[in-house]
């Protein structure tokens, strides 16, 4: 176990590659649901919009 | 040949409703290539002979240096189908294809950058691999800002589309660089027309991460087009439909 972690000598290098490229993972998850969520709140708001209007 | 199947990816709510229905297709396969990749690389792949452990890095780096060439190019040819058919629904594919592809450049730059340091004793070289790469995340960065700057939406995406499809003759450069110069990055291993020189123990976890960020791709690209779609639809029927799920 420790002899995985210390990835030959190489877990100063190793270990940070690994956490940006989930990190930009995860985000990549975060960033899309969030630009989904916002353009459906902004299509309600138009629809409540016109709904007003007319 | 029958073409109802491109004019009817021209229909926003035929777009939408086939993007919520491909979007778990994609996605949950992903994340299996993506687990089973990792286990394989960090645990299953023995050490290379020259670089010990540190050669894992591979497993990262080559995936998100793949996606930031293929969602390039994906965001091009999309952004030339706009162009070309005046197709709303392509200049929203291309839109949502940017910032998944800058993100990817930035992880392949940094991994890059991490796995330089011990092979190298650098962190970074102005060699022609890594620079054509820094100016692939200047042209993402650029249609992003482009976009942002213009306010109407039809002129922002023609004049974004035209930055994207000038831009690609940096991908070619990109993919050469290391056989056209002589750069410290080494040669392409696996993508090449020969037989690839690792081992399966070495191949198989490449392969599923690579299919993996790939698939991942595609989810987040269907994600991602629904919002670009429904921002770019005005007072259409079909809206007060999916939003209402």
């Amino acid at each position: 176990m420790r002899a995985f972690f210390d990835m030959g000598g190489y877990a100063a290098f190793v270990w940070p590659a690994y956490a940006v490229t989930l990190a930009v993972v995860f985000l990549n998850i975060f960033w899309a649901r969030r630009a989904l969520a916002r353009s459906r709140q902004e299509a309600r708001r138009r629809l409540q919009m016109q709904g007003e209007a007319s | 040949m029958d073409w109802t199947w491109f004019h009817k990816l021209a229909s926003p709510p035929h777009v939408y409703a086939l993007a919520v229905r491909l979007t778990p297709w994609f996605a949950w396969p992903a994340a299996l290539c993506i687990a089973a990749g990792l286990w394989g690389g960090l645990v299953l792949a023995p050490p290379d002979y020259q670089q010990g452990d540190g050669f894992r890095i591979l497993y990262v780096h080559a995936p998100s240096a793949w996606m930031s060439l293929m969602v390039y190019v994906t965001m091009a040819s999309a952004a030339a189908v706009g162009l070309i058919w005046r197709m709303k629904v392509a200049h929203a594919v291309a839109a949502s294809c940017a910032p998944i592809g800058a993100s990817f450049t930035f992880a392949a730059l940094v991994t890059g950058a991490l796995w330089g340091q011990p092979m190298w004793g650098t962190y970074w070289e102005w060699d022609p691999r890594l620079t054509s790469e820094l100016v692939l995340l200047f042209l993402y960065l650029g249609y992003m800002g482009l976009r942002a700057g213009i306010e109407d939406p039809q002129r922002a995406d023609r004049a974004s589309a035209v930055l994207a499809v000038v831009g690609v003759v940096n991908v070619p450069i990109i993919h050469y660089s290391v056989t056209w110069w002589n750069s410290l990055h080494q040669a392409p291993s696996v993508m090449r027309l020969a037989k690839p020189e690792m081992p399966p123990a070495m191949l198989v976890p490449l392969l599923l991460m690579l299919l993996g960020f790939t698939l991942f791709f595609v989810a987040l690209l269907l994600t991602r087009l629904r919002g670009e779609v429904l921002s770019r639809e005005r007072a259409a029927s079909w809206i007060r439909e999916v939003i209402r799920t």
